[in-house]
């Protein structure tokens, strides 16, 4: 996006008139759309035509990373240093099962925490003027940037679906 | 911007709460100035804490004799706190976790609570493995770590899968824990000044609700909570290997996993109970933990208390059955030996008092499920005691036999665990939203403007 590019941002108390403004925007070939909701609302990730979401993926590798430790380090170890105890081979497989699976729930676990901050960029802790107080409590929020040249355009798209404020700014928000 | 009338919201979880920033308003209030009964609960616990850290200090100083450990009974008091803290912990991944892959719609009210609950349930378990070795100074020996001796861990030993079990349990259960609470520290920030506003701010990671957080977000939380499921269970598992794992008569049994299993949910759930019954009165939040809440907990309860029941039973059947002469002593011993009010207290409480939760008017009772949930605490306190001591105190042969007394140091630190975690915990209820703000709203009808149209789907 350009410099001279314009940012809005509209709150709404309703769910419908969000969900609309959204699939307008969407329709009228607006691409920097950014919603804001006070919980997870599946509607608008529809709206916004979410896929998978990559996370799963941290959460495989992690998973497997994991299993694959938890065998090959209680292995090791037990060559390392061969001791029969309790009549068991030096390797026993079901005894390190239990270890492996710790470590893959362990690993799992953490690898999708990882892939959630990565995905999601949290931490972000700069104050981000593209935001309202509001929107953690009962408002839900659509932020739309748009050339100057279609300001004009988004403007009356988020004005139909009747806001309960709209605010405009020369601010450039990462999407 | 109520939107149903009042005769449909009577179908709803929540009928009382009407708009979506009802919910921060109503939680919110309970992070301001804490009241007189919050001072009065925060002191005892401080002072409890006191005794449990004066107790364990006695001990660290004079050494594990101030105990009542001794041949044959080498584990008493402290494993048994160990494992009804380990349980306690248990149901709170339950509701947060399983509950949540089954989408049951009562959870969301109470989990966050649960899983604090977890949190310093496990924190308080962790600790007794410490005590209970006395050295506690050598516990890192227990981790794996290149040393001089070129020793590791003996991985087929139940108590080493129990250190990985233990501390996987607890980073797992506090991170679900964490990242389910940055929304809500966030809705926390938006409505705080000073120096909270500052604390908030950096401790939810920035979260603005935004479409894209959400979304990694939603699937994260599944993700979560599906590696947690099957954790808890082998928590608990884990535990119970400790025992089933020896040859001592009373916990070389099969059945011992599920068994544990059950009874961590049962206590777990009786504690939610007893700390949420108290949570609603402090705070007023009868809006949100309404009789349909505590119903369904109660059935949960008398669920498990039924499948409990049924292992005690089984365990004392398959004693006869055997044929077994010591394993028929040991049960024999059980009922009644020198600990039969050990094993009475454990099957009146487990087993006789939750069937007054077949009665609808009981379970809709709330200082009825109060008290019920004290007991069954009580009871679940003494099974572990039941498992742990009469099993060791007469095992085979009968030179060997002998009686444990927990001595007033160790009695210093089980009470004294339970100031412990409630010191944690209330601190918890006014430093975090003690319920979920954000997940509340999901089960809530959300607003909209044209009534007659469907939402978009």
């Amino acid at each position: 996006m350009s410099a001279d590019s314009k940012g809005f941002l509209a709150s709404f108390d309703y769910l419908d008139s969000t969900v609309d403004a959204i699939e307008n925007l969407r329709k009228a070939g607006f691409k920097e759309i950014k919603a804001y909701a006070p919980y997870p609302e599946h509607h608008i990730e529809a709206a916004l035509g979410y896929g998978q979401s990559p996370v799963r993926v941290f959460t495989l590798v992690g998973g497997l990373t994991g299993a694959a430790t938890g065998f090959a380090f209680t292995t090791w170890t037990s060559m390392d240093w061969p001791l029969v105890v309790g009549g068991k081979p030096i390797v026993s497989i079901p005894a390190y099962v239990v270890i492996a699976f710790e470590m893959t729930v362990l690993f799992g676990a953490l690898a999708t925490v990882i892939g959630l901050f990565i995905l999601s960029r949290l931490p972000d802790l700069k104050p981000s003027v593209v935001y309202d107080p509001e929107f953690s409590s009962g408002r839900y929020g659509v932020y739309v940037e748009a050339a100057a040249e279609r300001a004009d355009e988004a403007r009356r798209i988020l004005d139909a679906e009747d806001p309960a404020e709209l605010r405009e700014g020369e601010e450039v928000a990462d999407v | 911007m109520a939107t149903s009338t009042a005769t449909e919201r009577g179908a709803l979880t929540h009928p009382d709460v009407e708009q979506l920033s009802d919910v921060n308003r109503d939680v919110l209030k309970i992070l301001s100035k804490p009241g007189k009964g919050w001072w009065i609960l925060f002191l005892i616990a401080s002072a409890g804490v006191g005794m449990f850290l004066g107790s364990w200090a006695w001990q660290v100083y004079r050494g594990i004799g101030v105990s009542g450990l001794n041949a044959p009974v080498g584990w008493g008091v402290y494993i048994t706190t160990f494992v009804f803290w380990v349980g306690i912990a248990h149901s709170g991944t339950l509701i947060s976790a399983i509950l949540f892959l089954f989408r049951a719609p009562w959870r969301q009210s109470i989990y966050r609570a649960a899983e604090a609950m977890t949190v310093f349930a496990v924190m308080t378990a962790g600790l007794f493995p410490l005590i209970h070795v006395g050295r506690l100074w050598h516990a890192y020996w227990l981790i794996p770590y290149p040393n001089s001796r070129f020793l590791w861990p003996n991985f087929k030993s139940p108590l080493v899968w129990d250190v990985f079990a233990v501390t996987t349990y607890f980073t797992v259960s506090a991170v679900f824990f964490y990242l389910g609470t940055v929304p809500d520290i966030a809705a926390a920030r938006d409505g705080s000044k000073g120096l909270r506003k500052k604390l908030y701010s950096v401790i939810s990671l920035g979260w603005r609700g935004t479409d894209r957080q959400w979304h990694h977000f939603g699937k994260a939380y599944i993700f979560l909570a599906a590696l947690a499921t099957p954790l808890v269970l082998s928590v608990h598992s884990v535990v119970s290997w400790d025992f089933a794992m020896a040859i001592v008569p009373g916990w070389h049994a099969t059945i011992f996993a599920p068994y544990f299993v059950a009874g961590a949910i049962f206590s777990g759930v009786a504690m939610v109970i007893t700390l949420t019954v108290v949570m609603r009165k402090v705070f007023g939040l009868e809006a949100y933990l309404t009789t349909k809440h505590y119903d369904a907990m109660a059935k949960l309860c008398l669920l498990t208390s039924l499948i409990v029941l049924y292992a005690y039973l089984s365990e004392f059947f398959m004693a006869w059955y055997s044929g077994e002469e010591i394993e028929r002593t040991a049960f024999w011993n059980r009922l009644f030996g020198d600990y039969w009010w050990a094993t009475w207290i454990m099957l009146t409480c487990n087993g006789l008092v939750p069937i007054m939760l077949w009665f609808k008017r009981i379970r809709h009772s709330i200082p009825a499920l109060f008290v019920i949930s004290i007991f069954i605490n009580i009871g679940m306190w003494f099974e572990r005691y039941v498992i742990v001591v009469t099993s060791l105190h007469h095992e085979f042969e009968p030179w060997a036999w002998g009686i444990y007394r927990p001595s007033l140091t160790e009695m210093g630190i089980m009470v004294g665990s339970f100031a412990w975690f409630g010191f944690w915990f209330l601190l918890f209820t006014r430093l975090l939203p003690p319920v979920a703000i954000a997940e509340l709203k999901e089960v809530l009808p959300p607003p909209m403007r044209k009534r007659t149209k469907e939402a978009h789907s």
